[in-house]
Parts: structure tokens; sequence; C-alpha cells
């Protein structure tokens, strides 16, 4: 077979697919066609890259060449200048914010450069869809070896020596998890992949099935091994269909390839994997209620103990991790438990993928090792705030996590660190901030979510996020009491305290995080009815500046509620009782008349009317 | 047997019992709501909430759904453990205020204010009508819909289910649709009034609010109109 000279990766994540990827890819092989470049040029559809924010994302091997942001009217430019007259396109590249020169190579940019890449080493490098391209970075080399010279206790031993911890959030030993299932003397036993990611802006779990699906099975299979389970689950929900379709060819090439189901590799040892498609409930993503999902039952929380581990899928011992942790895997029984433990902070080992979103410049997933700063994160590979604004907190572990200030930024992330600062691990989703963004609105949001995801089990936290939520939005609407702050914190401790599950005991977190950092917000919002963000919309009024009016009507013409008074070339008048502040008309003036005012001098306006 | 400690007693328990049953079995008195004998517990109402552990490590556990183990450490009635109970009350309370039971237990537990809006609903979703449906009558006719603040008992697609015999026992079992409370009034009023176990205000159910939707034939509700 003939070596083909360049390979041309285009990014096929879901991120960059609904930017046109897959037409970008199209494209492409028609050119590459019609210039009868075909045997020397071939094209590939990768996993996500991780950079979302650029998408669709071209990488030009093995040149390193990055490309962002394309669209079909570039390709024949780009075949014809790069491919064929060697001269890379500078248009293309990427330019860091708030400098002029590209960066052609990926490898000098600073989103990628800060990286270290274990779980998501085959992103943007291999097409998911082809197990051989899998097997030809060293795919499936740790599953010969756990199932040919390891006997199932060496394999826990390693994974408990490396320190991992279940990536899905509560970041319990995994290694103990593994010893805890093969403990158990009850057959069969079951192993479950959790895929059901539903925390706002978090994708890690998307990108890993989508961008390397077999490490994930040959983590579940090197698991079963070492537990003695012979059937495994991959929950993965409705709203990830590309990653149920990358995860579907997996198994079909697993088993073709002699990899799933009976005497795997040739070994006397069988195991096969089943997907369950997940209807999107929040709550599903605990364990428990997975299990119950998966039974055909409402997915509702039970009591633990007993643990899956005991007494899980049909009462029967299952070992429960999260895509991440089983991705983890392989890595480790390849490259050995001293070199993983070598990674990270004392307690917390190895790599973490973070889903970076929110105000920041470069949006997407990235993966570093654990212990790194906040600050490193968000002004390295995120590149900082856009447009000059100032941070002000980030919220971390989705919507049960926490929000932490400008202080915390020293912070080196791991799991104690984060739950000490009242934040928590979760499953790694980082919303970052800027000072518009209104920290009573935030609270508001999330508990909006929680009260909506909430089982509805437990008194604590149907009832506790549902009146929690109550308070917040009064206060956002300025009907907030000064006795409301206590009320709610007594409700947060509350509803942490009693609550069964997971979600109920951190659903707090937002409000106890929100109040431990920002309070004084909240009493701005309650006792000065303001909001210094100016995002609660009941708490800012937009009037016209007498002096900057010129009468132009475009302002009355663009109200939809038709509350601007006023004649050509008078000043105008915005009627405040009608008023719905939709900022049309703040948009629409072209003299800077009409501002938002959020300040105290709401009261000497209304009195000056 | 499993020994551990209940409120600093040594004490035994016969294995598969939960924290409740031995503190029943010892005389310790537990609240609880959606908890009946008989039935699977559920652990929702959580006002049967105790504290274990020791030191730092402590936490809150429904003791209704919790096993007990060798070496638990059991507190039944710290601090910790009235705040959240009272707190569950002062929920439950506001949603439905007119239950009888749970007014008593606000009475019974000095909870003397109510800080949320009341909603008065007729459930409190405690799942104990589900489970009593299912369990004991074999019927399975109603279940929960949806989940969070929008979930609520109903028969599938919300028909008349052909499974349901109309025997009533989900009223019977019910505690804060069947026995009314006619104390409150104002609109965070705790009645705070009575503590008798017997119902005193059973109202008629109508046509329109008969829960088994077939007014009157179950002959579970008084059937006498208030003259």
């Amino acid at each position: 077979m003939k070596q083909p000279r360049t390979h041309l990766l285009v990014c096929a994540g879901t991120g960059c697919v609904s930017c046109g990827s897959f037409q970008i890819k199209e494209a492409l092989e028609n050119e590459v066609r019609k210039r009868k470049l075909q045997d020397e040029v071939v094209v590939v559809a990768t996993g996500c890259n991780g950079f979302c924010e650029k998408g669709p994302i071209l990488l030009v091997q093995p040149d390193g060449i990055f490309y962002q942001q394309l669209k079909i009217e570039d390709i024949p430019r780009l075949v014809e200048e790069h491919l064929i007259k060697g001269r890379p396109i500078k248009k293309l590249m990427y330019v860091p914010p708030a400098k002029t020169t590209p960066i052609p190579k990926m490898k000098d940019i600073e989103f990628f450069k800060h990286q270290r890449l274990i779980v998501l080493r085959n992103r943007g490098r291999i097409d998911p869809e082809n197990v051989e391209e899998y097997i030809g970075f060293d795919g499936y080399e740790a599953l010969a070896k756990a199932l040919t010279e390891m006997s199932p206790e060496e394999i826990i031993d390693i994974i408990t020596a490396s320190g991992l911890r279940g990536r899905g959030g509560a970041g319990f030993p995994t290694g103990k998890k593994w010893a805890a299932g093969r403990r158990e003397t009850a057959t069969p036993k079951y192993l479950i992949c959790n895929g059901d990611e539903g925390d706002p802006g978090a994708f890690m779990d998307r990108s890993i099935l989508e961008a390397d699906p077999h490490a994930v099975l040959e983590g579940m299979i090197i698991g079963a091994k070492a537990i003695g389970a012979e059937k495994g689950y991959i929950y993965i929900r409705k709203e990830y269909p590309l990653a149920l379709k990358r995860m579907e060819i997996a198994i079909r090439q697993g088993r073709d390839y002699g990899l799933l189901g009976k005497g795997i590799l040739g070994t006397s040892f069988d195991f096969d994997v089943e997907i369950s498609q997940g209807a999107g409930a929040f709550v599903s993503g605990e364990e428990t209620a997975l299990i119950a999902a998966i039974e055909g039952r409402i997915a509702s929380p039970r009591q633990r103990p007993p643990y899956p581990a005991q007494q899980g899928l049909w009462n029967k011992p299952t070992v429960i991790n999260n895509v991440e942790t089983w991705a983890t895997v392989p890595n480790i029984i390849r490259r050995g438990a001293k070199w993983f433990a070598s990674l990270g902070t004392e307690t917390s080992k190895g790599t973490k993928i973070f889903s970076l979103v929110g105000k920041i410049n470069n949006t997407g997933l990235v993966e570093v090792p654990m212990g790194t700063k906040l600050r490193d994160i968000i002004y390295g590979i995120g590149g900082g705030i856009p447009d000059g604004r100032k941070f002000k907190a980030i919220q971390i572990g989705g919507p049960s996590g926490g929000c932490l200030p400008t202080s915390k930024l020293d912070l080196p992330i791991d799991y104690e660190s984060l739950t000490e600062a009242g934040a928590m691990m979760g499953s790694g989703g980082m919303i970052v901030m800027d000072d518009k963004t209104c920290m009573v609105d935030v609270a508001k949001y999330f508990l909006n979510f929680l009260r909506d995801e909430s089982c509805g089990k437990c008194v604590s936290c149907r009832e506790g996020t549902q009146r929690m939520w109550e308070i917040v939005r009064n206060i956002s609407e300025g009907k907030g009491k000064p006795s409301d702050l206590a009320v709610l914190e007594e409700l947060a401790v509350a509803c942490k305290d009693a609550s069964m599950c997971a979600l109920g005991q951190t659903a707090a977190n937002p409000v106890l995080s929100t109040l431990r950092y920002f309070r004084h917000e909240f009493e701005t919002h309650i006792l000065e009815k303001r909001c210094p963000a100016g995002v609660c919309v009941n708490l800012i009024r937009y009037f016209v500046l007498p002096d900057k009016c010129t009468g132009c009507l475009a302002c009355k013409r663009a109200c939809p509620n038709d509350c601007i008074r006023g004649t050509l070339r008078e000043v105008h008048l915005i009627d405040q009782s009608k008023c719905i502040k939709c900022g049309a008309c703040q948009e629409a003036c072209r003299f800077e008349a009409i501002e938002a005012h959020r300040d105290t001098a709401i009261v000497v306006q209304e009195e000056a009317r | 047997m499993i020994t551990f400690k209940l409120n600093g007693l040594e004490v035994q328990a016969e294995p598969g019992w939960t924290i409740l049953d031995t503190a029943k079995f010892f005389g310790l008195e537990i609240p609880t709501l959606c908890y009946m004998e008989g039935l699977d517990p559920y652990g929702g109402c959580r006002l049967c909430v105790v504290e274990i552990g020791e030191g730092k490590q402590t936490k809150l556990v429904s003791s209704c759904t919790y096993r007990v183990e060798e070496g638990l450490v059991v507190h039944t009635d710290t601090k910790r453990v009235i705040a959240a109970r009272r707190m569950m009350i002062e929920l439950m309370l506001s949603t439905a205020p007119m239950s009888k039971e749970i007014q008593d237990l606000a009475s019974k537990f000095g909870v003397t204010q109510q800080r949320f809006p009341p909603r008065n609903e007729e459930c409190v979703y405690c799942g104990l009508c589900i489970r009593m449906c299912d369990e004991q009558m074999d019927a399975r006719a109603i279940g929960f819909q949806n989940r969070g603040y929008k979930r609520k008992i109903s028969t599938p697609f919300d028909v008349k289910s052909e499974e349901c015999r109309l025997c009533g026992a989900c009223m019977y079992v019910c505690p804060a649709c069947a026995a009314r409370c006619g104390g409150p009034n104002a609109d965070t009023d705790i009645c705070n009034a009575c503590l008798q176990v017997e119902p005193t205000c059973l109202e008629t159910y109508g046509e329109l609010t008969c829960w088994m939707y077939d007014a009157g034939r179950c002959g579970t509700c008084v059937q006498e109109t208030k003259k």
C-alpha cells in the first residue's frame, strides 16, 4: 500500500459538526479528487479537538498546521495553496486574542500547549469509527496485557496503586470499588459505564465517547476481567446521538475483531456490552438512580448501603464508573501505576478533563494534571476574559458545584481543595463569569435547574430547592426581605443534611457558595433594591438622557410595548409602568441617550418625573 | 446479632433490621410520616433522620431505610437532627397546611412559624398510597408522574384506571387528604390547637374532588353532607 503524504484531520465532534464540519469534509474530499490527489492525501473525520470555539477545525498532518473556522468557500484555495503549492494560508490560522500574527502550528497555540492529554490522547488524531486506527495507536495493548499476563487481583492492585479516583464527581477510589465488586460472591456481576452527563455547560463524557469510544470499551473489558463481570451496560443519554452512533459502531467492530463476546482475544474470558439509552434526567447520573433507569423503573435514588458493588443491577454486584474513569484505565495498565501516580497532587492523581465555558476567550475542552491552578486554566489555556472585562467568579462542578471568587484563583484544583472552598469537582464543568454577571441571577439559574431535575422523592430536596428558588427569585425581583438570607441559609443546611442522594446533598451549594463569597450582592438586591451588574430586569430602569436625546423617534419605533412617549425633535419619555425592560430602545438609539439605570439614582429619577 | 450503639447504649439487633426497627424495639420514638409497617420503606419524608457516625464525620440518614451495621453509632435526637426535622415539617406544612397529621407533627415538634407562602395542596408526595396500592392491594393503579417540583400522583395518562378496584386503601393511608385540620385559616397560620389522634373534621368528597373519579361509590369518605 502506498503511504499517503498528507492527512487532513477534520474535527467531527458535536461542536464542529454543528458548524458544518461534515460539509467541509465532503468539500475537501471532492476537491482532493478533482485535483487527482486522492492517492496522496487522505481526509479523516476525527473526534473533538476540544477547541470548540473555533470550529470547524482542520489539522494538516504531518505539518501540524491548524486551520480554524473554515467555510466551504475556503476549501478550493486551501487545497490549491497548501497541498499543491505548499504555502499554508495564514488567513485561516488561529490568531490569539489581542494579537495580529497568526500561529500556524497546533502545538504552539496556548490552548493546546499547556494541556496534558492522557484520556483524550486520541482526540483529533484517529477516526473514532475505525478500530484499526485505535489499535494503531497502542489500542487494546493494555487489554491483551491484562487478559494474558495479569490476574484479576493484579489488575486491581495496579489501579489501587495508581491512586485513580472516580471522575464522576465524588472521587471514590476506583481500586477500592473494584475490590469490593471482586469480593462479592453472587453472580452474574455487572459493569456500568455512566454516560449520563447532564450538567449545563459540561461535555467531556460526550467528547470522549465521540473521540475515542474504544478506550471506554477497553477500560470496561479490563474492569470486567478484574471484577469477574460478564455483562456491561453503557448508559448514554439520548441527547448525544453522535456518541450513541459511534459507540454502536465501536461495539460492532469489537465483536467482529474478537474483542467482545465469547473467548476474548483467544482466552477463556467472556464479556459483552449493551447500550442503554437514557431519556435525559439529570438525576440518572446518581448511581442507584441509574440502575433503576436501566432496570426500567423511575430514575429515583435509593438508600446506600447496600452499595451497588454489593447489590446493584437486579440486586447483583455492579460496578459503576464514569466514562472518563473507564477511559483512563487502559492508560494505567499500559504505562503502569507509578507513571500515573507521578501526575497530580498528593490525594488526587492523574489528569482531569474540564469543559471551559462562559465568558472566556478559548471555549472548549481541556485536559490538565490535577493540581493545576485555576489561574493557569483561565488565563493560560483559556486566554482570559473577552472584551477586556474583569473576572468575577468561576462556577465549578455543575449545578451542584459552587462559585469561587477572584481570591481563589490560585487554588490548585483537586477533589479536597475544591470541596473545602465550597465548590466540588463534579464532572468537571467550569463556567467563567465576568463582572457583567449577577450572582443572585446565577444562584437563581442553578436552583431553577435543580428544582426541575430533583427526582422529587425527598421533601428536603423537592420542596427545599423549590422554596430556595422562590426566595432567590423574589430577591432578584426586588421583593426580598432582610430576613430572607437567614431562612435561605437554614433551608440550605437542611437540604444538605437531610437529603438522601448526592443531588440533594449538594443542591444547596449554589446558594451556600454565592452567599459565602458574594453576600454583599444579595444584600444590595434586598436592601438597596438594585442589581449592581444590571442583570435582574426588575431592578433596572431605562430612561432617556434629556441632553443627549435628539427626538429621532428610533426608540419609539423599536419599543415592542409602545411605552415611549414623545414626538419628533422632542425629548422622549419612557413610561415605566409599561416598560418590559427588553432593552430594544437602548439598542435602537444612535446617540447613547438611553441608559439602563441600576444605581440609587433610580429614586431621584422617579421624583424628577 | 448485630451490636451497635444507639444513643450511647450498646444494643443488639437482628440482621436486616433498620435503625428505625431497632429503635422501636427498644422503645425509642422516631417520628415518621411516609413509613408504614407492611409497606416497603421509602425514605421520602426525611422525618425519621438520625445522625450516624462519630466525631466530625457524622451524617444524617433516614432510619427507616438504613440497615444496622456492626459498630454503627447512632444518635436519634441531636440538635442537627431536630433542626432538619423541623425544617421538613415546616416545608410539608407549607405544601399541605390542611393536613391534620402534619399540623399535629408541627405542634409536637414546636414548629411555631411557617415562613413560606402556603400552597394548599392536598399531597406531600410521601408515596404511601402508591405503595399501598402496589404492595398490599396488588393493583398498581396509581403512580408518580414527573419529577422535581412538577411531581404528582395519578393514574397512568390521568384517565380512570381499569386496575383500580376503588378499594379506598390509598385514602386510608393518606396523611394529607383524608384527615383535615379545621384550624388554620390565615395565610401563614399554624394550627397548633389540638393534638388528638382522631380526625375532627372529615369532609365530604363531591363529584369533582373525589380522588377515585367515582364520587361516593367506594364508601370511604363521609357520605352525609353537612347540614
